[in-house]
């Protein structure tokens, strides 16, 4: 659909791919889960393609997205497919293998 | 017009698979999933590949094959030993590939989801190649890569809905779980019909077995069935039909041998009738049921034969030692040897096998030779073997089974409880006496016909069999030598009881002229006697006359006197 962040010079360092299933609930809270983490922990340092399935089928077989959604984690390494819509913020930022600073109150739920 | 009426009611998609079809009458429940469960390795992927390769080539359905274990590549290279092109099939667009990869360890689950990514590529993959077949192979690993059970299985619930939906026939294989059918109790969601594949090993043996556990909404056979997997692919050994009602034949055939035929009633065997022929080791049975093969290849029937205590090469080296070319026959196709140990399958393989290679050759003679080499447990070789015999029978196949007794006797052990399924039983007994043995054929039954009661014995030489009348006398049964001795005997008696007669009719010829010499000699006496008389009375006669003439004269003398 359309892509997020990355305005830096320099590639960026997560190149993220979310698979959603059409304009669900479920798929609006995903995107702005995923919008809101990368806020807070990946300013620039990302690339966020999102690609509805409905629109291009052949993407989920050649990424191999079986639920929906996903997000999958291309860089760094290595491969990461977080599953769900993202509500569990520590386990997303597990799966994206970013660990929250420590004691970090910054990230209460909303 | 059962079976009419069900596959009216119910449309089936045909799977292709040889016996397949048969048991569930007609295959698959077209537009609805299929579960195919097994344990591991029991052939559940081949199944569905053959569906799925069949449904392309034969019945132009594509279909989509989805698998969850193996990677296209694999699959492919798996399916071409059965001859199957997966890969020029994917080309043509005749079957798509997916393969779906679920690897946990990539795999952070963190909130809701549904599965509607696996939905949109196989709807994708169904929209791109018109697909009318899908496989899901093996849906089930699905669940150990996802840990939300509960969203799985509404989601498989909700996948085998869609499939329904879409018209699409499907085949989801599942492994065989403990105390249920799959390890996810998928059966209860695929409830049209589940089809159970097993591969058991019995005395070191693995035959592989195949049962409906239901079809709803459709008649189908309850039994296991034996299949087979090998070069050709799959096939089902649909086994006995439950009737008796085959088309039998007036018609007669050659044994091949001349004088044995000459001991049933019509001059041979009835087409499609099933002949023991029974006997201790070197008896020849083998060697009759070579004449038998060369008769029929003669006439230009086809003919095979199962063989499995020689190759095919060395029964028909051994038959031009009795004169026979049975090579010329197997060159010009009309013969086919199969050769195999009996220890190489199970029974119900074996029969499988038989199975198979019948409905390819079409031979209208069957050789088994032996028949006893098939080891088994008892029930299970009696049920095989009636199935054998059942099979030949219904196709009108003319069939010899040869068999080995140990003994000499007439134990029931030794017929492994053929004889009464079969229509000709021909006993060879070797008969031992002065220090040699011969061989000895009677004709233990034959339905339907007169068959001599006599016993024959049989001499094979490079000129071919030959059955002689066996001496039967007073002192018995005698072959062999003792049957030339006594027969030179005989004729010796015989000899000599002619010469006695001749020399008798010479006497009575002899004593005859001499009593007519007698009676000659007392006819010439007689004569003379009678001339002699005739002159006695001639001189009785003139004496008279002269002395009557004397006293005339004396008489006339005194008158002058006087």
């Amino acid at each position: 659909m359309s892509t997020g962040g990355a305005e830096g010079p320099d590639p960026a360092e997560y190149q993220l791919r979310l698979f959603i299933a059409g304009t669900s609930p479920r798929s609006q809270r995903t995107i702005e889960n995923l919008r809101r983490i990368c806020r807070q922990h990946l300013a620039d340092r990302h690339n966020l393609v999102i690609v509805d399935i409905y629109q291009q089928p052949e993407l989920a077989e050649a990424d191999q997205v079986v639920a929906a959604p996903t997000l999958l984690k291309l860089t760094p390494e290595p491969l990461r497919r977080i599953i769900g819509d993202l509500s569990d913020e520590a386990r997303v930022l597990r799966g994206l293998g970013i660990f929250p600073p420590l004691g970090g109150g910054d990230d209460p739920r909303i | 017009m059962t079976s009419e009426r069900t596959t009216a009611s119910l449309p089936k998609a045909r799977t292709g698979i040889d016996g397949f079809d048969d048991v569930t009458f007609g295959g698959l429940p077209a537009g609805r999933p299929s579960l195919v469960c097994g344990s591991a390795g029991c052939g559940k992927t081949l199944f569905a590949t053959t569906f799925l390769v069949n449904g392309a080539t034969l019945f132009d359905e594509p279909g989509v094959f989805m698998s969850f274990e193996e990677r296209a590549e694999d699959l492919a290279a798996n399916v071409a030993s059965l001859g199957y092109d997966l890969n020029g099939l994917v080309e043509t667009g005749k079957i798509a590939v997916d393969h779906v990869k679920v690897e946990r360890s990539e795999i952070e689950e963190t909130g809701e989801y549904d599965l509607e990514g696996l939905f949109i590529r196989l709807g994708y993959a169904v929209d791109t190649i018109k697909a009318k077949r899908v496989v899901l192979d093996t849906i089930e690993t699905l669940f150990a890569g996802l840990s939300d059970a509960a969203v799985l299985r509404s989601e498989l619930r909700r996948l085998f809905a869609w499939l329904k939906d879409r018209g699409l026939t499907a085949i989801i294989t599942g492994e065989r779980g403990e105390g249920q059918l799959t390890r996810q109790g998928l059966e209860e969601y695929v409830s049209d019909c589940v089809v159970l594949l097993d591969n058991r090993v019995e005395d070191q043996i693995t035959t592989r077995r195949l049962r409906i556990v239901k079809y709803r909404g459709s008649a189908h056979g309850t039994n296991e069935y034996p299949f087979l997997i090998d070069e050709q692919g799959i096939s089902v050994l649909p086994v006995t039909a439950a009737d008796l009602s085959y088309d039998v034949s007036n018609e007669v055939v050659s044994t091949g041998v001349e004088s044995l035929d000459a001991m049933f009633g019509p001059g041979g065997l009835f087409q499609g009738a099933s002949v023991l022929i029974s006997g201790s080791a070197g008896t020849g049975k083998t060697t009759i049921s070579s004449h038998t093969i060369d008769a029929a290849c003669t006439r230009g029937e086809r003919c095979m034969s199962f063989v499995f205590e020689e190759s095919g090469e060395q029964i028909c080296r051994n038959a031009r030692s009795v004169g026979l070319d049975l090579h010329r026959h197997v060159d010009t196709g009309l013969l086919r040897f199969e050769a195999a140990r009996p220890s190489l399958y199970g029974l119900e393989m074996h029969l499988a096998r038989m199975h198979r290679d019948i409905e390819q050759f079409r031979p209208s003679v069957v050789v088994i030779d032996p028949i006893s080499a098939l080891r088994g447990p008892e029930v299970e070789l009696q049920a095989t073997l009636l199935r054998m015999v059942d099979m030949l029978k219904a196709r009108g196949i003319t069939a010899v089974f040869t068999s080995l007794r140990t003994d000499g006797a007439f134990g029931q052990s030794g017929d492994l409880g053929l004889s009464s399924l079969m229509d000709v039983w021909i006993k060879l007994q070797d008969i031992e006496a002065n220090g040699e043995r011969s061989r000895t054929l009677y004709v233990i039954k034959a339905r339907g016909m007169s068959h001599s009661n006599q016993v024959r014995e049989f001499q094979m030489s490079s000129a071919g069999l030959k059955l002689v009348d066996a001496y039967i006398g007073p002192a018995g049964v005698l072959t062999g030598t003792a049957r030339i001795v006594q027969e030179a005997q005989e004729e010796a008696a015989a000899l000599r009881r002619r010469q006695d007669s001749e020399r008798r009719k010479r006497d009575v010829v002899r004593r005859r002229l001499s009593i007519e010499r007698q009676i000659a000699e007392l006819r010439a006496s007689l004569e003379t006697a009678e001339e002699e008389e005739t002159l006695l009375l001639d001189e009785d006669v003139a004496r008279e006359t002269l002395l009557s003439s004397e006293r005339t004269d004396i008489a006339r003398r005194r008158s002058a006197a006087e």
